[in-house]
C-alpha cells in the first residue's frame, strides 16, 4: 500500500510537470511581465511616457472584496470597470471575493501580482480591507499604477500620509448620499425609529452612519416632528458582508430591527440584505421599508420596500485616472469627489447619486427633492452645534467641519445609539 | 498481479484518472474546457519562479500540519483539532510579538521567541484534546471540533476586543507588526527561506521519530493495537498524549509562520483551512512521512494554480478543493476495491 500510494503522488507530480511542459508557451509569455517588473525603474510615470502609443488595449486589474454581482459595493466597482472598458477601449481583468474568508491563504497584494502577470498595468484595490496590502503592493511595484478606493494613504493632510508616486486614493463624498438616505428613511418612518445596519467600525463607517443620522434628523424635523422623537440605532455586524460564524448575520440584525419597532432599516454594508428581510415582513403584513446602498440598481432586489439607494458612480473618476496613467499625466493624489449638483444622477459626471425607490411616496419624494436641492444650494449639515456621542462638543455653534473632522470622525454623534468603537 | 506493486500502481493510476475525469465532467457541465482549466492551473503554479514561490508559501504550513498529523495518525488518533491548534499557535506568536513592539530587543530574538511561543501554545491547545480523550473519554474528533470553534471565537474576541486596532472594530485583523518582525524573504519573492527550512526540518524530524526511534515505534504500536501495546508494557495514554503534543507543536509553528511570514498580524482566517487540507494529505499518503513533501507540494500547487481559474476563465477557484477531495475519495475507494479483490482472489 505504501509504495503504491507513493507512486500516485510521484505520478501526479510527473504529470503536472509534463503538462506544464506541454503548456510551455503560456508559461514563457507570463514570464515577460515579471522580467519587466525587475527591470523597471523607481519612476512611476516613466514607463507610461516611454510606452509607444500602440494599438494594444491598456489592461487594468481590479480586486473586489465581495462578489462582482453583490448588488452593492463590489458590483458598483465592476460596472465602473465596464464603463472604463467602453469609454477608453481598455481591458479589465478582475478577481472578486478577495477576502480572507473566501480566499484563505492568499493576500490581496499576492492576487494583485497575479493580475499584473496577466498584463495589468494598473490595479484597483476596492476595499478598505485591502489598504495595508495596497500600500505593500504599491511600494513593491513602483512601475504599476495603483488606485486604492476609499483609502487615505496619499492624502497629504490626512493622518496616515505615506508618499507613493504610483498610488491614488479615490472616494466619493457619500456623506451627501447618506444624508439623502437618512432623509428618505425619516420621512417614511411612522415609528420614528430608524435602524442602521453597520459593517465594521472605522472612520469611514462612523462618518457615513453619522451622515445618515444628520439627514434623518434634518428631515424628521422638516416634516414637523418633535426632534426628541427620533431614534437612530446602529448595529455593527463586524465586516462588510456576512461571513457565517464570524460576523453577525445581517439578515438576523435586520429582522431584530424590524420586529422591535424600527420600521426603516438603512443598509451601511456592501449589499442590501435588509431589503430582503423587509420584503418578507411586508408580505406578512408589516409596514416596513429599507434604504439600500452602494449600487445604482440595488433597489431592484425588492422594489416594493425600497425607499431609495445612495450609490457610488466610480466610472467617471476611474476613466480620468486610467487615462492619466495611459497618457503619462498621472499624479498621485487623494480625491474625495462630491456629487455633480447639476445632476447627481448623471452617469458621466457625478461620483455620488441617489435613486429613489418605489416605496417612497410621491409626497415624501417631493420633500426629498427639496432636501437635495437645499444640499445642492450649499446646505451643510456638518455644521455645529454637533456633539459627539459621549456628549463632548465636536463642532461649536456655526462651526463648519473641516474635511479632516468629517473623514476622521472619532465617535458617533450625540443622539445616535450604538457603539462608537469596539468595546 | 493485484498483490504486486504494479497492481497497486495500476489502481492508483485508475484513482487519479477517475478523479480527473470526474472533475472534467463537472467542468464540461458548466461549459468550460477541462484542458484549459488544467493548463491554467499548471502554469499558474509552476509557470514562473514567482508563482512557484507562492506555492511554497502555501506548502510550508501544509507540510508542517501534515507532519504533525502523521504522528497522531500513527498513534491511531484523528486529530481534527489541528485547525484550532494552528490558530492558537498564531495567537501565541501574536502575543509574544505584541510584548516587544516598543522594545529594542533584537528582532531575531523576538521572532525566535514568537515562533517558540506559537509552538508551545499550539502544543498546550492540542493537549486539551488529548486530555479530554484520555481523562474525559471524549472522542478526539468531537473534542477537536469543539476546540476548533473555541479557537475561532477566541481569535474573534481578541481581534474585536483587547487586540483591536485603534478606533476600529473589523475582522480585518490586528495592527500589522513592524517590518522588522517579519521573517526575511527571498529578494523579489514572498517566500521566506527560513520558513521553508523550518517546515522541511520538521518533516525530517517526524520521519526520524517514526522510523528510527524506539519512541516512534511505541507510538505506532499504540496506534496499531492499543491493548497489545498496553500488555507489552507501553504506557499507552502517555504516548497518545505525546503524539498530541508533537502535532500541536508543529501546527503551532504553522500558525506562527502564518503570522511572521505571511500575514504579519492576526486575522480570523489565519489557519486558512490548512488543518483540514493536511488531514486530506495525510490520508492520501496513507500516513507515510516520506511522501508528505511531494503530495503537500502537489496540493499547494493546486491551491495556487486555481487562482488563475477566476481570473482567466471566470470559473470558481474552489475547483481545486473539489479536485483534492475527489482525489482522496477515489484513492480510498479504489484501495477498498483492490483489497476486496485481493481477498477474494
Amino acid at each position: 500500500m505504501r509504495t503504491i500510494l507513493s507512486r500516485l503522488a510521484v505520478m501526479a507530480l510527473v504529470l503536472m510537470f509534463v503538462l506544464a511542459a506541454c503548456g510551455g508557451q503560456p508559461a514563457a509569455t507570463e514570464e515577460a511581465p515579471v522580467a519587466e517588473e525587475a527591470a523597471a525603474t523607481e519612476e512611476a510615470p516613466a514607463a507610461a511616457e516611454e510606452a509607444p502609443a500602440s494599438a494594444e488595449p491598456f489592461v487594468f486589474g481590479m480586486l473586489l472584496v465581495g462578489p462582482y454581482n453583490d448588488n452593492g459595493w463590489s458590483q458598483a466597482h465592476y460596472e465602473a470597470g465596464k464603463y472604463v472598458e467602453e469609454n477608453l477601449g481598455a481591458t479589465m481583468l478582475y478577481l472578486d471575493k478577495v477576502n480572507p474568508a473566501d480566499r484563505p491563504g492568499t493576500t490581496p497584494d499576492q492576487l494583485a501580482e497575479e493580475l499584473v502577470a496577466q498584463g495589468a498595468k494598473l490595479v484597483i484595490f476596492n476595499s478598505d480591507d485591502m489598504k495595508d496590502a495596497s500600500t505593500a503592493f504599491a511600494k513593491a511595484h513602483p512601475e504599476v499604477y495603483v488606485i486604492m478606493a476609499s483609502g487615505d494613504q496619499v492624502w497629504s493632510d490626512g493622518k496616515a500620509y505615506d508618499e507613493m508616486a504610483n498610488l491614488m486614493n479615490i472616494m466619493g463624498r457619500m456623506e451627501y448620499g447618506k444624508m439623502m438616505g437618512g432623509c428618505a428613511a425619516a420621512l417614511a418612518s411612522e415609528t420614528g425609529k430608524i435602524g442602521y445596519l453597520g459593517p465594521l467600525i472605522n472612520d469611514e463607517t462612523r462618518r457615513l452612519a453619522a451622515s445618515a443620522y444628520l439627514g434623518a434628523k434634518y428631515c424628521h424635523e422638516m416634516a414637523g416632528n418633535d426632534p426628541a422623537s427620533l431614534e437612530f440605532k446602529v448595529t455593527w455586524i463586524g465586516f462588510w458582508f456576512n461571513i457565517p460564524g464570524v460576523t453577525l448575520d445581517p439578515v438576523q440584525v435586520s429582522n431584530d430591527f424590524y420586529t422591535t419597532g424600527y420600521d426603516v432599516v438603512i443598509s451601511g454594508i456592501d449589499n442590501p440584505v435588509n431589503l430582503g428581510e423587509a420584503a418578507k415582513l411586508k408580505g406578512e403584513g408589516k409596514n416596513v421599508a429599507g434604504v439600500a446602498y452602494d449600487y445604482v440598481a440595488a433597489c431592484e432586489a425588492a422594489p416594493d420596500v425600497c425607499l431609495g439607494v445612495p450609490y457610488f458612480n466610480w466610472g467617471p473618476e476611474y476613466v480620468k485616472a486610467i487615462s492619466s496613467a495611459q497618457d503619462g499625466s498621472w499624479q498621485s493624489q487623494f480625491l474625495w469627489v462630491a456629487p455633480d449638483w447639476a445632476d447627481i444622477n448623471n452617469v458621466d459626471t457625478s461620483a455620488v447619486g441617489f435613486e429613489k425607490g418605489a416605496a417612497l411616496s410621491a409626497e415624501d419624494a417631493a420633500l426629498l427633492d427639496g432636501f437635495i436641492a437645499e444640499l445642492a444650494g450649499g446646505l451643510n449639515l456638518w455644521t455645529g452645534p454637533i456633539n459627539l456621542q459621549d456628549g463632548s462638543a465636536y463642532l461649536a455653534d456655526g462651526e463648519v467641519a473641516s474635511d479632516q473632522q468629517v473623514w476622521y470622525l472619532p465617535q458617533l454623534l450625540q443622539g445616535m445609539e450604538g457603539l462608537s468603537a469596539s468595546e | 498481479m493485484l498483490k504486486s506493486r504494479l497492481g497497486g500502481f495500476v489502481f492508483q493510476l485508475i484513482a487519479f484518472l477517475l478523479a480527473l475525469g470526474f472533475v472534467s465532467l463537472i467542468l464540461l457541465a458548466v461549459g468550460a474546457s477541462p484542458f484549459d482549466a488544467y493548463k491554467n492551473m499548471i502554469t499558474g503554479s509552476v509557470g514562473s519562479g514567482r508563482k512557484f514561490a507562492e506555492v511554497l508559501v502555501s506548502f510550508v504550513p501544509l507540510l508542517l500540519v501534515t507532519a504533525g498529523l502523521l504522528v497522531t495518525f500513527s498513534a491511531g488518533l484523528w486529530n481534527i483539532g489541528v485547525e484550532g491548534q494552528i490558530v492558537l499557535g498564531a495567537i501565541g506568536t501574536t502575543w509574544v510579538l505584541r510584548q516587544f513592539v516598543e522594545s529594542s530587543v533584537s528582532p531575531w530574538l523576538v521572532i525566535s521567541l514568537a515562533i517558540l511561543g506559537g509552538m508551545i501554545v499550539g502544543a498546550i491547545w492540542a493537549s486539551f484534546a488529548g486530555m479530554l480523550k484520555t481523562f474525559g473519554g471524549v472522542n478526539e474528533i468531537f473534542g477537536g471540533l469543539g476546540l476548533n470553534f473555541v479557537a475561532t471565537a477566541l481569535t474573534l474576541y481578541l481581534i474585536f476586543g483587547p487586540w483591536k486596532r485603534d478606533g476600529v472594530a473589523s475582522m480585518s485583523g490586528t495592527e500589522p507588526f513592524p517590518e522588522a518582525f517579519a521573517l526575511p524573504q527571498l529578494e523579489g519573492f514572498r517566500i521566506s527561506p527560513w520558513a521553508l527550512v523550518i517546515a522541511l526540518v520538521a518533516v525530517m524530524i517526524v520521519y526520524f521519530i517514526l522510523n528510527g526511534t524506539y519512541f516512534g515505534l511505541k507510538i505506532i504500536a499504540v496506534g496499531k493495537n492499543i491493548r497489545a501495546a498496553y500488555l507489552l508494557g507501553i504506557p499507552t495514554w502517555q504516548y497518545s498524549l505525546y503524539s498530541f503534543l508533537i502535532c500541536g507543536a508543529l501546527a503551532g509553528v504553522a500558525g506562527a509562520l502564518q503570522v511572521t511570514a505571511v500575514y504579519y498580524r492576526l486575522i480570523p482566517a489565519i489557519s486558512s483551512g490548512y488543518g483540514y487540507l493536511g488531514l486530506m494529505v495525510a490520508m492520501l499518503i496513507n500516513y507515510q512521512a516520506i511522501w508528505a513533501v511531494p503530495v503537500a507540494l502537489f496540493f499547494a500547487a493546486l491551491n495556487i494554480g486555481s487562482i488563475q481559474l477566476p481570473i482567466v476563465m471566470k470559473l470558481d477557484s474552489s475547483l481545486s478543493g473539489v479536485l483534492q477531495g475527489i482525489l482522496v475519495l477515489f484513492v480510498l475507494l479504489t484501495e477498498g476495491v483492490r483489497q476486496k479483490i485481493v481477498k477474494k482472489g
